[in-house]
């Protein structure tokens, strides 16, 4: 029974920064864009947040810091894809690449470094037994996470300004001639879209490793990216499949505890196979993801060109 | 947001021809300002940080030949990306087929490369070749099932793939593959030099894959520009209407240009092996299917392209080395580079549709 809950807090521990990425990039999605950049994104964040948090020893301001960095690399895709119309994916593509070189560039001299590793408990709920140590043991950003998944689906679903975001996803014509801004919002999305990212890979290398070594996210922000389309762009079943992802990710050392004797190169391909096997199951219905996804995703908008 | 923009884009008749090839020489000329900028915020001398950059690789046979010789795995993955964006399949795991490529080519020595054998070296050579083909071209192929198939998207799939690949690897070296007086490193025996190409130039690394790299490059070309399959790929890519009333498959164009991804990066692998490397290892590849993406993009997905193109990328790959012996520099300012070319490229490119025109105050 405490293996199991062991179990649980490690899932959520590992799904926080799958959960963080993937409701970031779900605002962008919903706004109609693609950033395939999230792995740069993440990784730039990873190193600043290291960094400022080895060098000042207050991971606050490293979680700041790794949020900053996801906006200012999200910015940089933002010129591009917004203000020139570029590519979506080849933008986001540079983005990744740009990131994996910038963090590794940065990161040499942080190599093999290590930060104390930090948890919070909440005192009273911690001692309920079996559910103390599953879920009241976490890293505050977790809770923050959490919060932040209920209030994605508050604004989504139950604000205006939620609304008119879905719209400029769903119909930037018709948004823009509603007299939406709709390049003006996508903007600000790409840019939450980057601060969650940040926040993502600060929590890798302040929180779960926590140290730095190059390509940390090790394709985290490419199975965010998956996340969104599993879940159908709907926030509580990112936080589903984030749990479930963090699960299959703890699952390979689980199943070393538990004396599996299979060797650990492969257990560590268990998140990716699953990766790619939820992406076929999920697409097999083309007509299902296209009800679901917003209709403009990935296209630029030209005001005045279409 | 468009007023901190003083000019304005002005939609041209028709794209600009002239721009399409000017475009990646602006993004190269800017990658190396902007980079002497970096030289300058590292504290580092910009100059002396361009000159390893962009004029000591070509000092001397030895640096030329090595230069040609980076060219090679670059080269080979972009013509096989090329093919496969101008089939808009968004291949991006070029990494993962280099990948079992090499693995594939290295497990094939491991297996006939022991003590008494009696296969002829070229024979080796030859069937470790294949293997390495054949590795990529499976490799490309699940991702092609999984699009075929279950319409699972191509690049999410062909990343995924690429980390499985690397684990792979891992384990074959850990496992099967390790080398048993090999100290326990990570890596396999190293392989007998009859097994090794043949060298092109002598006194240098420059094997055999290079001339075969622009043999191959000039079959792309004419495969591309002159057959009607290679045509149907570009119709399907850029006119997937107009390639269904013409009655080309778009089925076969993702498995064909994937197919023929895979191949070349699995070759791209096997040359690896059978030349500069010499043993499997870990690290068979330091990037370069992805840097081969970008390689794609600046040659305008054009196997000529490519070729030129894959020459700069090395000068990268290059100049990072010289960067960290030299000024003392981490490697990785590589990874930097190949980022600000690729993003200077797509802004650059804005410029064969739209011309810039300064906005008339109001």
């Amino acid at each position: 029974m405490e293996q199991f809950a062991s179990l649980i807090a490690a899932s959520i521990n590992a799904g926080t920064p799958l959960l963080l990425a993937a409701l970031g990039l779900l605002i962008n999605e919903r706004a109609g864009v693609l950033n395939l950049g999230a792995e740069g994104m993440m990784l730039v964040a990873a190193i600043a947040g290291f960094a400022v948090g080895y060098t000042t020893h207050s991971p606050m301001l490293g979680f700041l810091a790794g949020a900053l960095s996801g906006v200012l690399m999200a910015a940089l895709f933002s010129w591009l894809a917004l203000v020139l119309a570029t590519n979506q994916v080849a933008t986001g593509l540079a983005l990744s690449i740009f990131g994996a070189g910038l963090s590794a560039f940065i990161g040499q001299r942080f190599v093999g470094l290590a930060l104390p590793s930090q948890t919070l408990s909440i005192p009273v709920l911690k001692d309920i037994p079996f559910l103390g140590q599953a879920l009241f043991q976490q890293h505050w950003m977790s809770y923050l996470a959490l919060l932040l998944c209920a209030a994605i689906g508050w604004f989504i679903y139950r604000t205006r300004a939620g609304l008119i975001l879905r719209a400029v996803g769903e119909s930037p014509e018709s948004a823009h001639a509603l007299g939406y801004p709709v390049r003006l919002i996508r903007f600000a999305a790409l840019l939450f879209g980057g601060a969650c990212c940040g926040l993502a890979g600060a929590y890798l290398s302040l929180v779960y490793t926590p140290m730095w070594v190059e390509g940390l996210v090790s394709g985290r922000g490419w199975i965010a990216l998956a996340l969104t389309a599993f879940a159908t762009w709907r926030p509580a079943r990112v936080l589903l499949g984030a749990l479930l992802f963090g699960g299959v990710t703890i699952l390979q050392f689980y199943l070393q505890g538990i004396g599996v004797t299979l060797p650990s190169q492969i257990l560590s391909m268990l998140p990716y196979v699953a990766t790619i096997v939820v992406l076929a199951l999920i697409s097999r219905n083309p007509d299902w993801i296209r009800l679901n996804m917003p209709a403009s995703l990935g296209k630029p908008f030209k005001p005045g060109a279409s | 947001m468009r007023d901190l923009w003083p000019w304005k884009l002005e939609l041209r008749g028709t794209p600009s021809r002239a721009m399409t090839y000017l475009s990646p020489v602006l993004a190269i000329v800017m990658t190396m300002l902007l980079g002497a900028l970096l030289f300058i915020a590292l504290g580092k001398d910009p100059l002396a940080g361009l000159k390893v950059f962009l004029i000591d690789p070509f000092n001397g046979k030895r640096a030329i030949s090595e230069l040609l010789l980076k060219s090679v795995p670059l080269i080979l993955c972009a013509l096989g990306l090329a093919v496969c964006f101008r089939a808009n399949v968004w291949n991006i795991g070029a990494e993962g087929q280099f990948t079992v490529g090499a693995l594939f080519a290295g497990a094939t020595l491991v297996l006939i490369d022991v003590p008494g054998h009696a296969t002829p070296g070229s024979l080796g050579l030859v069937l470790m070749i294949i293997a390495g083909i054949l590795g990529g071209a499976f490799w490309a192929s699940i991702t092609a099932l999984l699009r075929d198939r279950f319409n699972a998207n191509e690049i999410l799939v062909s990343l995924m793939l690429t980390y499985v690949a690397q684990l792979l690897l891992m384990y074959a070296v850990n496992g099967p593959l390790k080398d048993p007086n090999g100290m326990n490193f990570p890596q396999s025996k190293v392989f007998s030099s009859e097994f090794m190409l043949p060298m092109l130039m002598s006194g240098t690394r420059l094997h055999i894959g290079f001339a075969v790299t622009l043999v191959l490059a000039a079959v792309m070309t004419v495969f591309m520009t002159r057959s009607l399959r290679g045509f149907s790929l570009f119709v399907g890519g850029t006119a997937p209407h107009a390639a269904r009333y013409a009655g080309f498959s778009s089925r076969s164009a993702l498995w064909v240009s994937l197919l023929i991804s895979g191949s070349f990066a699995g070759l791209a692998g096997a040359f690896e092996i059978a030349g500069p490397i010499g043993q499997l290892l870990p690290s068979v590849s330091p990037g370069y299917g992805f840097a081969a993406i970008i390689v794609a993009f600046i040659g305008r997905l054009h196997p000529v392209g490519a070729v030129l193109g894959g020459l700069v990328m090395s000068l990268l790959y290059l100049g990072g080395e010289l960067a960290q012996s030299r000024l003392g520099l981490p490697s990785a300012i590589t990874g930097v580079f190949q980022g600000m070319l690729l993003f200077l490229l797509l802004a650059s490119d804005t410029l064969i549709d739209y011309r810039l025109r300064r906005k008339a105050k109001v």
